[in-house]
């Protein structure tokens, strides 16, 4: 590439375009984009020309027409007068609702199977062997579909859950029964779970398009607060360490600082539980969580754990036994060295994988599709779609939507990357 | 010094080995240490025990009052009453024993069964010489295997006489070859490649015939002009010729020889195509052409040339960030709309196309992760050989990147393989939720689940696993091959 | 030489009594006896698999004894949790590989123990870290990570680390084998220069100048046994036993 000063000036010859370092990548460069553009417009020519055959257009109104289909499962208001733009909120809520409780019970199950993994209990190692050998070979759909048949066809109808007289009086029992403390009845139609339902409405407040629910919103204010107070209270046992040496008992208070709070305010709103109850045909009261949900968030979240244990399993492993060794030979104990020393590299490792397998768990709540659950891949790419006719709008917006999630959760997935990286030469 | 006397020590008689005392030593040390070894293990081995009988308690009457023969699940069920009392369960294997063909195979003509059976037994004559390069022992093993498989099941099928005997010197030449040139094998695999498809799909032998030439062609232009052009721009005039044989003269030119001779199998249908056969057939299409693309992908990616980067990354990030069920969709719903109008072709090349590129972007990620591995010493050598860009890839960067990147393939091609059963939702027979569909719709078998479920994950579990258990033989492998 | 720094007490501070230990079924340990008095230099040389590296590691606990006694500093190794505590504080151990926290710097790494294990203030712990890096001499590193030091700099580090903890005892575990030969002369020096200020030291290596420089006592082990000890000067220009002499040739004779 260096050019001596004194070299003459050569004249340019078109055979430099290939053969001269210092054009010829500009000349491959131009090149490739210009066949890349070609490929653009031909594409986007044939576009234009289908959609002329089939007498469609490209625009976006159709979102803001009437949607005309109900959605089961809505955490904001919705109904079939709601606009499809509305609906495709309903799904996208849907989609990141069982997301986030899928991630979070994956990574729960996930690192205590991949711990048990590791223990030197025999027996366990082996069943957890089994257990992530059979979920991580088997394609997760069928997870899906067999958690869904299970709670939909060997469940009972509501009807059998009723006492009657006569059975009272026989000694006899129904066929089925509610579970857990008699909150919960896991019928074929779904799963009716007790609602928490408050004495006192702080009420809303309206905010034009947005409303806000003024009782969420002080939970927020309350939990927020009380993490604040307790980072302080485990600064203020570091400082103390830092002076004295000695660290001061903290986890009671904790304890006290994160949940009396919440407590307090739960009672001061009158916070009850709303048990459903069999009233004629069908339980009224509580929530009915449908078994599509229930079924995606199992089978997620079973499938998932399986690749989070062998990831924390390999992350723990990657600490070399040199280390924990040395933080005994200095004396420390073990539960010490696994929070200081072991965890803190272990984490480094696990963590980048860890956050990709939460993105395929996003992306893999578009299965729920396969029991009818509603979700971005349901409402936008199902029914909006087929009910509009509009392919094309509605598939990039859905590619845009699931591509706007996965990049925000690679690009906080680098940030952390780079800020814990171990520095060496 | 004040220990000198107590210093001096010289051993006259070494000390044998002795056993470990009593308790040191066999089952009880073991169960000790490796099940009761403090109170939380010992509560853990209790839970284990605890789990193992409860598992076996729901599961096994059930697999052991299992129906086998019984024409609708009712029957099954009669059965089951009358062997183990009213009320027992039991599994109605008689499902599996009626309708296993559709979970193979689909809709694929019941004639024709010998087709994708030796298409599935020669995939791994072709697979040997990638699989066990330079070990002629377990290559023996391998061909040896796939020419009983061979035998038995395609006299089971009832394949025409002269198929049974094609096979049988097939696989004799194949295994003469092994022991003698085993570099040859490559071919049959090259030859594989295209002849598969003329074997599941049927028609003409010419078309394979024409595909063939096409590859021909395209090498041949590359050779020719590869010494005055370079590299890349041979190989972008080989396929020129290659595209312009394949979709202007090869058909008429081979119209003449078809004329006179015409040698051609029934021909089926993409939507007879169902079950394992279908997925296989993705599965292993999309996974030997990911693995080029892949490598191109992961080469841009690394490369300094900004544009080819930038459209590099662009490409792997668009299609990591959306899930697989949204390209299956644009196969079936979108590509209407790209390509010019009144194109239509195969619903199963469509999928086949868009897995393709979808694997190949996690395949380049892969890739990359194997390419930063190698030390910069790696890249300045080649360069201080002299050879060029393709050629220094070719031979020192990418075996090396590759062999290092080999668990992450495997764990991506498993993926793919279980992602396959993703094609039911544009309307194909994959075996797991179209042919259970099918099944579980049938009125003699309404009401059935864990049967077909678990025959499918059955054999997804073994093809997965047993793909799991070869990158780890591999891992070893190549581990010692180094050190 | 500071004879005089470096004189051997009456004190004893570890004794092995019939200890024996096996991995599984091999017998790996066999009849070891052996007493350490305080102020003690000793040097533990064999083949490799000859059981040295146990023998050490069985002396802070991070090997589990199946037979026999060992006591140290008056403390007896069992499975009470408090005796190995104390143990492990009181000795001091440098590995093969350094075993350096690498995600903590050169300070934190030699301030962690003695914050967490001795309760020290933070301030204290890390006046006594920069004492003992002044004394490997590299004070100047104390805010690096494990990765941007030298094999030679990370070795005298995990020496500053050991020291830290007040250690009465010092086990080194092969400490020079994986560093280049260049690096091997500055880690030798600190620990010469530990041994004339009285440590009392258990060394494992190969290092026959420094076994001769500082050594009192020299013991060559084979099949899991003690086969001979003796003062340097007779271990080396007289060795009783076969196998000794077997050895010294191999590792001398090249």
């Amino acid at each position: 590439m260096a050019v001596a000063a004194d070299v003459p000036k050569e004249s340019f010859r078109l055979s430099m375009l290939i053969y001269d370092t210092r054009y010829r990548s500009i000349t491959i460069q131009v090149v490739v984009l210009l066949l890349f553009g070609l490929f653009l417009a031909w594409l986007l020519n044939n576009t234009a020309q289908n959609l002329a055959i089939r007498g469609k257009q490209f625009n976006f109104t159709f979102l803001w027409q009437r949607a005309g289909y109900d959605i089961g499962q809505q955490l904001i208001p919705y109904t079939n007068d709601s606009t499809h733009f509305r609906a495709l909120l309903v799904g996208l809520l849907n989609t990141l609702v069982v997301a986030i409780f899928g991630c979070v019970f994956a990574t729960i199950l996930g690192v205590v199977v991949g711990v048990l993994r590791l223990s030197k209990n025999w027996l366990v190692g082996r069943l957890m062997t089994v257990y992530v050998e059979m979920f991580r070979n088997v394609p997760l759909l069928l997870w899906i579909l067999l958690s869904y048949v299970i709670l939909s066809e060997t469940t009972f109808e509501p009807k059998d859950f009723r006492v009657t007289d006569e059975m009272t009086a026989a000694g006899g029992a129904p066929a089925a029964s509610m579970i857990l403390f008699d909150t919960v009845a896991v019928t074929n139609r779904g799963t009716n779970v007790p609602a928490p339902l408050f004495n006192q409405h702080l009420g809303t407040l309206d905010l034009g398009p947005l409303s806000l629910n003024l009782t969420f919103l002080a939970y927020l204010v309350v939990i927020g607060g009380s993490v604040w107070v307790n980072r302080r209270v485990v600064a203020a046992a570091r400082a103390t360490q830092e002076t004295t040496g000695v660290r001061p008992v903290t986890w009671w208070k904790s304890i006290l600082i994160l949940f009396a709070p919440v407590i307090a305010l739960s009672l001061a709103l009158g916070l009850h539980l709303e048990v459903p109850a069999l009233k004629g045909f069908n339980f009224q009261g509580g929530i009915l969580v449908a078994h599509s949900f229930t079924a995606l968030l199992i089978a997620l979240t079973l499938y998932t754990a399986a690749f989070i244990a062998e990831i924390v399993r390999s992350g723990i492993m990657a600490v070399s036994h040199g280390q924990s060794e040395a933080a005994f030979a200095l004396g420390l104990r073990p539960g010490r060295t696994m929070s200081l020393i072991i965890l803190p590299q272990a984490l480094r490792v696990i963590i980048p994988p860890l956050i990709s397998q939460f993105l395929n768990l996003t992306k893999n709540t578009s299965l729920g599709l396969a029991v009818s659950y509603l979700d971005l891949k349901g409402t936008l790419g199902g029914i909006t779609l087929n009910q509009t006719g509009r392919e094309l709008e509605c598939m990039l917006l859905m590619m845009l939507i699931y591509l706007t999630i996965s990049l925000s959760i690679s690009v906080a997935m680098n940030a952390y990357n780079n800020s814990v990286q171990i520095k060496a030469r | 010094m004040a220990q000198t006397s107590q210093t001096d020590f010289v051993r006259t008689r070494m000390v044998p080995p002795a056993p470990p005392p009593s308790g040191e030593a066999g089952v009880v040390k073991w169960a000790r240490e490796n099940l009761f070894s403090g109170w939380f293990n010992s509560i853990l081995t209790v839970a284990g025990v605890l789990a193992i009988w409860w598992l076996l308690s729901a599961m096994l009457p059930w697999w052991l009052n299992g129906v086998w023969v019984a024409d609708s699940l009712g029957q099954c069920r009669e059965i089951v009453a009358a062997q183990a009392g009213e009320g027992a369960s039991g599994a109605c294997w008689a499902m599996v024993r009626e309708r296993w063909h559709q979970f193979l195979f689909g809709f694929f003509p019941r004639a024709e069964w010998w087709r994708p059976i030796l298409a599935f037994g020669l995939l791994f004559a072709a697979l040997a010489p990638v699989l066990f390069a330079g070990q002629p022992r377990r290559l023996a093993i391998l061909l040896g295997g796939v020419a009983a498989f061979l035998l038995v099941t395609l006299w089971l099928a009832g394949a025409p006489g002269a198929v049974w005997v094609f096979a049988v010197v097939l696989m004799a030449g194949l295994s003469a070859l092994a022991q003698r040139r085993p570099g040859l094998l490559l071919v049959f695999t090259a030859l594989y490649a295209v002849f598969v498809f003329w074997l599941l799909w049927g028609g003409s032998i010419w078309s394979p015939v024409s595909t063939l030439l096409g590859f021909a062609l395209l090498a041949a232009v590359y050779r020719a002009a590869v010494g005055a052009v370079g590299s890349s721009v041979a190989a972008g005039l080989g396929i020129v010729a290659a595209a312009v044989w394949w979709l202007r003269l090869g058909g008429p030119v081979l119209s003449i020889p078809a004329g006179v001779l015409d040698f051609s199998l029934v021909p089926v249908a993409s939507d007879q195509f169902g079950g394992f056969l279908l997925a296989i057939t993705i599965g292993v299409t999309a996974i030997s052409c990911s693995l080029p693309i892949g490598i191109l992908l992961a080469l841009g990616r690394k490369s300094d040339l900004l544009v080819v980067k930038g459209l590099s990354v662009g490409f792997i990030e668009f299609i990591r960030g959306v899930p697989l069920i949204t390209l299956l969709f644009t196969a079936s719903l979108l590509l209407q709309y790209f390509l010019p109008p009144n194109t239509n072709f195969d619903i199963i090349l469509r999928v086949i196309i868009l897995v393709t590129l979808f694997q190949a972007a996690y395949l380049a990620e892969v890739i990359r992760g194997g390419l930063a591995a190698l030390p910069s010493g790696q890249y300045e050598a080649a360069d201080a050989l002299g050879l060029d860009y393709w050629r220094a890839q070719r031979l020192i960067i990418l075996p090396q990147a590759l062999k290092v990147s080999i668990p992450g393939i495997v764990s991506s091609f498993i993926g793919l393989f279980k992602d396959t059963v993703l094609v039911a939702f544009v309307g194909l027979y994959d075996p797991l939720k179209g042919v259970t569909g099918i099944v579980r719709s049938d009125i003699d078998w309404k009401g059935i689940y864990w049967e077909p479920y678990i025959f499918v994950g059955a054999i997804f579990f073994v093809i997965c696993f047993g793909m799991s258990r070869y990158s780890m033989y591999l891992e070893r492998k190549l581990k010692t091959d180094h050190h | 030489m500071a004879e005089a720094a470096m004189k051997v007490t009456d004190e004893v501070a570890v004794q092995i009594t019939g200890m024996n230990k096996w991995y599984g079924t091999f017998h790996v340990l066999r009849d070891i006896d052996m007493t350490v008095y305080k102020g003690e230099r000793i040097v533990i040389c064999g083949p490799s698999g000859s059981g040295k590296s146990t023998l050490i590691r069985c002396i802070n606990r991070l090997e589990e004894h199946q037979q026999g006694q060992i006591v140290v500093d008056g403390t007896e190794l069992t499975n009470d949790l408090k005796n190995i505590d104390k143990v492990r504080s009181e000795v001091g151990m440098v590995f093969q590989h350094f075993n350096l926290f690498p995600h903590l710097t050169i300070l934190e790494n030699c301030t962690l123990a003695p914050i967490w294990v001795r309760k020290i203030p933070k301030k204290e712990a890390e006046e006594t870290a920069m004492h003992f890096l002044h004394k490997v001499k590299i004070p100047e590193q104390a805010l690096k990570y494990p990765g941007q030091l030298s094999g030679g700099q990370q070795q005298r580090v995990a020496i500053a680390r050991s020291l830290c903890m007040k250690p009465r005892i010092m086990l080194f575990d092969e400490p020079t084998s994986a560093l280049d030969p260049e690096m091997i002369k500055e880690v030798l020096d600190t620990m010469i220069e530990l041994a004339q200020e009285g440590m009392t030291m258990l060394c494992v290596t190969h290092e026959m100048g420094f076994a001769q420089a500082v050594a009192n006592r020299v013991i060559f082990m084979d099949q899991g046994q003690i086969v001979e000890q003796n003062e340097p000067k007779e271990f080396f220009n007289n060795p009783k036993s076969d196998r000794t002499k077997l050895f010294l040739s191999q590792i001398l004779g090249h």
